[in-house]
């Protein structure tokens, strides 16, 4: 079975490079879907994100969801990566690439890999507000998690 | 027994620090008793965990449920509800 690309990173990341990596020298590949999770600026209100993430255990947890969604859908191949540190509006925060022979499977496990992203990898955000002060730990949403679940 | 705990986004805040070991007694058992016994230790452990319902655990990097044993669990990580993506 493949293994999934699991990396968390201070650094940014390249779509077009992540993406080549999975498919470069394949001819299997029916489909490709990609999903990056941007930071908002909150109309205005926000001036940037902190991401605070469990080292070891970040890796380890979306390495079990990737291994998951891999298994479940038939993946061909599958990448996530999920960035820490100081984030400002605009910039990248995630970025989720699932291969299959065809749309669906490839759709849902991206969509499957969010999901369970957002509510079991350890990472955490704090808003800094646009005057500059630090704001509030970003609360965690019900809906979040009803997301999740529609996958039991 | 001796555990090395890490706490994480507003529990690590609150508490005032980002690991320590510490020594447990005996009738420590889960992690529902680790969670008492830990807001015995002063006001800040109080504070960061006085919803235990909402505090998420991890023993050895995997999450573990509130009724669970920790024995044998050389890492403890404590933290609020996960908010990435």
């Amino acid at each position: 079975m493949t293994a999934p690309t699991i990396r968390v990173q201070s650094a940014d990341f390249d779509l077009q490079t992540e993406m080549s990596a999975l498919t470069a020298g394949r001819k299997n590949i029916g489909a490709v879907v990609t999903f990056t999770g941007l930071c908002r600026d909150e109309q205005g209100a926000l001036s940037a994100l902190e991401l605070e993430h469990y080292p070891g255990m970040a890796e380890a947890e979306m390495l079990r969801i990737g291994e998951l969604a891999i298994e479940r859908f038939s993946l061909l191949g599958l990448t996530a990566i999920h960035r820490y540190g100081k984030i400002m509006p605009g910039e990248n925060i995630v970025l989720v690439i699932a291969t299959a022979p065809h749309r669906q499977t490839a759709f849902d496990g991206a969509n499957f890999v969010m999901d369970f992203l957002k509510t079991s990898a350890p990472f955490w955000k704090k808003e800094h507000a646009a005057d500059g002060a630090e704001g509030d730990w970003i609360a965690a949403k019900d809906a979040d998690d009803t997301a999740r679940d529609k996958w039991r | 027994m001796t555990v090395k705990l890490v706490y994480f986004a507003w529990v690590r805040e609150r508490i005032g620090k980002s690991e320590e070991d510490l020594d447990l007694p005996a009738d420590v058992v889960t992690v529902n008793d680790l969670l008492a016994h830990l807001t015995t230790l002063g006001e800040e452990y109080e504070n960061a965990l006085q919803f235990p319902d909402v505090i998420r655990v991890a023993i050895n990097q995997e999450h573990a449920e509130h009724d669970e044993p920790i024995a044998g669990a050389r890492e403890i990580g404590i933290f609020p509800p996960m908010t990435g993506g």
